[in-house]
This record gives structure tokens, sequence and C-alpha cells, in this order.
């Protein structure tokens, strides 16, 4: 560890106990209807502490997604206990707690691209003026200023992601959550964006949960990665991925970063070996 | 550079077949006309004075092209807008109960639809009503409706604007609930995501989502309006409007008088197509082309 995680560790430990982010103890959500149920999760135990970049990886069906739902309170768990900053997750919903990116950029086609990322501020009563500046701001910070009073659907897939990653950070939340934001992006985009993350992430000191397919992607990212299995959803391993913090996209050619991700690989065959 | 559009060379196409359609209606005057003109005719008259009489009857089955225009050129410019004898003045009668009718039925068919598309139980039983009101002919509506708003007291402009708006609210209210809905869950899970009120989330994302449907059907509604217009001047025994020019017709047998009076109609809902165009254009240009 180096001597400046080593600090910050310390100072987190002189203020005191903090609530986690996110706390969830023994969260299991099951889905019930037309005569199915589907157990999404089943007996999720995870803390992710302030500042973490933690990856949720596993296959189809493991519930990652559910598990981020939950977090943002667009499910419910049916039983267990679920904490966003020491409260529940309908609170913090309604504290306006965390940014949300889904895995298609859900863009309002009727809004220009400074519009849509005005539209968080406009719903929590921003005044106009600030809120075209933070706009501004932020669309600058995804590389998108020229892009200002296009349309969403004048630009390519990538740029609408990362029109609708502005959006979540415009109100400047402490906890982004990530559905697989650059899942249907090519490979060169992707690593782009990447990077685009990373260095957001180390700038702004946010908490980022993020939902991935992708080995690469979660070793690159991460802090910690939380390995997960289908059938029923549920954490197989969590691997602190000691990397250091400051990362460049040849770092995935060396020797340390193949070593965490084929840890990484393992965990996801040991939660597959069952079937 | 400008894109290649639709219309382009559609022109003379659009020119034949209105020539064809005049051609077809001046034979069609000559052998509806025909056995009129023979009864009175000369039994020696030529073929060529046959033509021309079924041409230029005062009274023809089927009045010829050059007949309506003259009458509608008569119409409009020798009398005043003012004058009950020309035709634009009916018409603004009619418009007027029109459009009276069609704000009638935006704002039935938006109420509706926002209560269908919020709760559920309106979208159980509300809609089979919605549905119902439809399969009631207006013809038998109509009288009833200018009865019993007459024995209230109220005449005039409003008992037509009703019947109308009965006709204009369906498709404006089956385009909304379809509208209102058309917005996919991920684009309502982020509103959630920012604790959206629900006003919030019908005027920033319900509402312009909507917009796509909300003009076709308006187009619909708007010629239905005009129709419902009409009609309801029909049992009124109204003095004036498109629909009491077209009684009067033919109860004197003025055939020209009829033909120029639907001309009338058929231009006047154009004309209303077209500011819905408008409109539409106008609101789609503020959203950078698209609806």
């Amino acid at each position: 560890m180096t001597d400046a995680a080593l600090l910050s560790l310390e100072a987190n430990k002189a203020a005191g106990p903090a609530p986690a982010v996110v706390a969830a103890r023994g969260v299991s959500l099951v889905f019930e209807g037309g005569g199915h149920r589907v157990t999404a999760l089943a007996g999720v135990d995870l803390t992710i502490a302030a500042g973490d970049f933690v990856s949720l990886i596993g296959p189809s069906g493991c519930g990652k997604t559910t598990l981020l739902r939950a977090i943002a309170d667009l499910e419910r768990p049916s039983s267990g206990e679920l904490l966003v900053n020491g409260m529940t997750p309908s609170e913090a919903r309604k504290r306006r707690s965390y940014g949300y990116v889904f895995q298609a950029p859900a863009l309002y086609p009727w809004r220009s691209v400074v519009r849509n990322v005005m539209l968080p501020l406009e719903i929590m009563g921003v005044p106009r003026a600030e809120r075209l500046a933070r706009a501004r701001h932020y669309l600058d910070l995804v590389g998108l200023r020229e892009f200002t009073h296009k349309f969403p659907w004048q630009l390519s897939g990538g740029m609408q992601q990362r029109v609708s990653i502005a959006r979540a950070l415009a109100f400047e939340p402490k906890l982004l959550l990530m559905d697989e934001p650059f899942g249907a992006l090519d490979e060169i985009t992707r690593d782009r964006l990447n990077l685009h993350l990373h260095e957001l992430w180390r700038r702004t000191a946010t908490t980022v949960v993020f939902v991935t397919h992708s080995i690469s992607e979660a070793v690159f990212l991460s802090t910690r990665i939380v390995v997960m299995s289908a059938r029923p959803g549920r954490i197989v391993e969590i691997i602190d991925n000691d990397l250091p913090v400051s990362r460049d996209l040849g770092l995935r050619e060396t020797p340390a970063f193949l070593a965490v991700a084929r840890r990484v690989r393992e965990a996801l065959r040991a939660g597959h070996s069952y079937d | 550079m400008r894109r290649p559009s639709e219309r382009d060379g559609a022109t003379w196409p659009v020119i034949v077949v209105i020539l064809a359609l005049i051609g077809v209606w001046y034979v069609g005057a000559i052998l509806l006309n025909g056995p009129q003109v023979r009864e009175q005719a000369a039994e020696d008259a030529s073929f060529r004075d046959f033509v021309v009489q079924t041409w230029s009857m005062e009274r023809p089955v089927l009045p010829a092209p050059h007949q309506i225009a003259a009458e509608l050129a008569q119409s409009l410019f020798t009398h005043s807008v003012t004058s009950p004898r020309n035709l634009l003045y009916h018409a603004w009668v009619t418009v007027s109960a029109a459009l009276a009718g069609l704000g009638i039925a935006l704002a039935l068919g938006l109420l509706l639809a926002v209560g269908i598309v919020h709760i559920r139980v309106l979208d159980r039983s509300l809609m089979p009503w919605v549905i119902a009101s439809q399969t009631v002919p207006v013809l038998a509506i109509a009288p009833m409706v200018v009865v019993v708003l007459g024995n209230l007291g109220i005449t005039g402009l409003l008992p037509k604007a009703a019947i109308s708006g009965y006709l204009a609210f369906f498709p404006i209210t089956v385009g909304m609930v379809k509208g209102l809905r058309a917005p996919d869950p991920l684009q309502i899970d982020l509103l959630r995501t920012y604790d959206a009120r629900p006003w919030q989330i019908l005027s920033l994302l319900r509402f312009p989502a909507s917009l796509g449907f909300l003009f076709p059907s308006l187009r619909v509604a708007m010629t239905l309006a005009l129709v419902g217009a009409i009609v309801a001047e029909l049992p009124t025994g109204a003095q004036a409007g498109l629909g009491a020019r077209l009684l009067a017709g033919s109860y004197y047998g003025q055939t020209i008088q009829i033909w120029a009076a639907l001309f009338m109609a058929a231009v006047t809902s154009m004309l209303g197509l077209a500011a819905v165009s408008l409109t539409e254009a106008l609101v789609a240009q503020r959203r950078g082309g698209r609806l």
C-alpha cells in the first residue's frame, strides 16, 4: 500500500465511524409474478466504503443489475437489511444521494444535449443560470463541449452514453451507480471511456458501484471486485484490487494486472462449478 | 444542401389526376343530366347543343365544374363577407363551432387520457365507454343534444360545439393514451432516481413524448370536428353555416348551391389540416427537426 493510501486510511479512522455508503446484510430479492418465482438475490452481504470503486461482475442473470437497482430503490429487497449512507434506500433516493447511469443512455430525444444534462437540475430546482453553467462544466468534463446544442440522435452511441454520464454527474452526487454503461460500445470507445471514468473518479472522489460483464474493465477500474454467480444470485468472492491508484491503459499488459484478472476469472469459474 | 423531398416531381402527376377527374366529371354531367334535357329538347337538336345544355341547367342532377366555380365566385366576390349570401360568412359560422368543438375535444381528451394512464381503475372503467360513445351515430345524438341544451336555454354556438367535440375527443383520447404511455421504463426510472413528482413526470416526460402521437390524432380530430359542426347544423334548423346551406339547397333543389357549399367545406378542412401540419412543423423545429 502506498503512503498516501495509508494516510487516507488513517484520516478515515480519525473521522470516526462514518456510515458505509452501502451496507447490505442478508439481502434477498424474489421476483414473483405469473406463477413464477425467481430468486434474483440470495443472502447478499456487502459493505462499500466512501471513495471505493466497486465492480459487480458475473454471468447474465446473477442479479448484479438487481442489486444495483435495489441500492437505487428501483427494486425492493424481499428480506435482509440494505442501507445507503445509513438510510433506507428510499430515504436515500428522496435525498438524491446517488446518480444512476443506465445500460442505455435514456436521453430524452426532444431535448438538446445540454438540456438533457440540465434535466436533474431542473427537477431539483437549481436556478437557471447555475443549471447552464454546471451542464456546460460536465459536458466539458466528458469531452462534449462542441455538441452542447446537438440533439441525441445526432450523436454516436458512445457520445450519447457520455451525455448520460454528464447528466448523472451534473447534480454532483457522492455516489454513482453505473449499470453496464459501456456494454453496448465498441472496444476502442470503451477503452477511452474507461480511462475517462477512472480519471473522473480520481478527481471527484465519488464512490462508484459499477456493473460489468468485462473482467478487464472491472480490474482496470475497481478498488474492489465483487464476483457473483447466477441462480440464485449471490456473491462468490470479493477481491481487493491493490493495483496502484493511478492507472493507464498500459497497466493491462502488466503481470500484476493479469494476476488480478486471473483471480477474478477463477472466482467466476468457481461460481459456475455447480452447473 | 437540400435533401430531395417526397414532393419533388409530384406536381405533374397531381395536375394530370385533377384534369382527368374534371374530365370524368363533365362526362358524368352529360350522362346524369341527359334524360332531363332530352325531355325538354326539340327532336332535331344537335348533339353539340345537347351537351352544352347538360352543362348549363339551372337545377342539374350533377352540376358541371364551371357552374360550381361560377356560383362560388359569385358568392365570394359580389357580396360582403358579413352577408348571408357570402359562403365565407357561412364557413366562418361552421368553423367557429368546429374550433370551439376542437377545443372541448382537446381539453376532454387530455383529461381523460391523463386519468386513464394514471389511474388503473379508470383504464378499466372509462375506456369501454369512450369506445362505446363512438358506436352511436352522431346523427342520432345531434338532435337530442340540441333539444336538451335548448331546454336549458343554451342555444347558438355551444350545442354545435358540443356535438363537434363529441366526435373529435375520441381520436385525441386514444392517441394521447398511447402517447402518454410511450416513454420506455428506463426513461421513467431515471425520473424516479431524481425523486421527481408525478406532475414533473407528466410535464417533463409523458407529455413531451406524446406529442408525436398528438398531431396525427389532431388531424383526424380536425376533420371530425368540422363534420360534427356541419351535421349539428342540420337538425337545429340553423339559418347560417355550411350545414344550413346544404340543407336549404336540398329543400329547394338548388344542386349548384349544395355543391358550392360542399366545395367550401372541403377547402375549409384542407386549411384546417394545413394549420395542424404547420403547428407540427413549428414544434418539430424547436426539437431539432424531429417530433
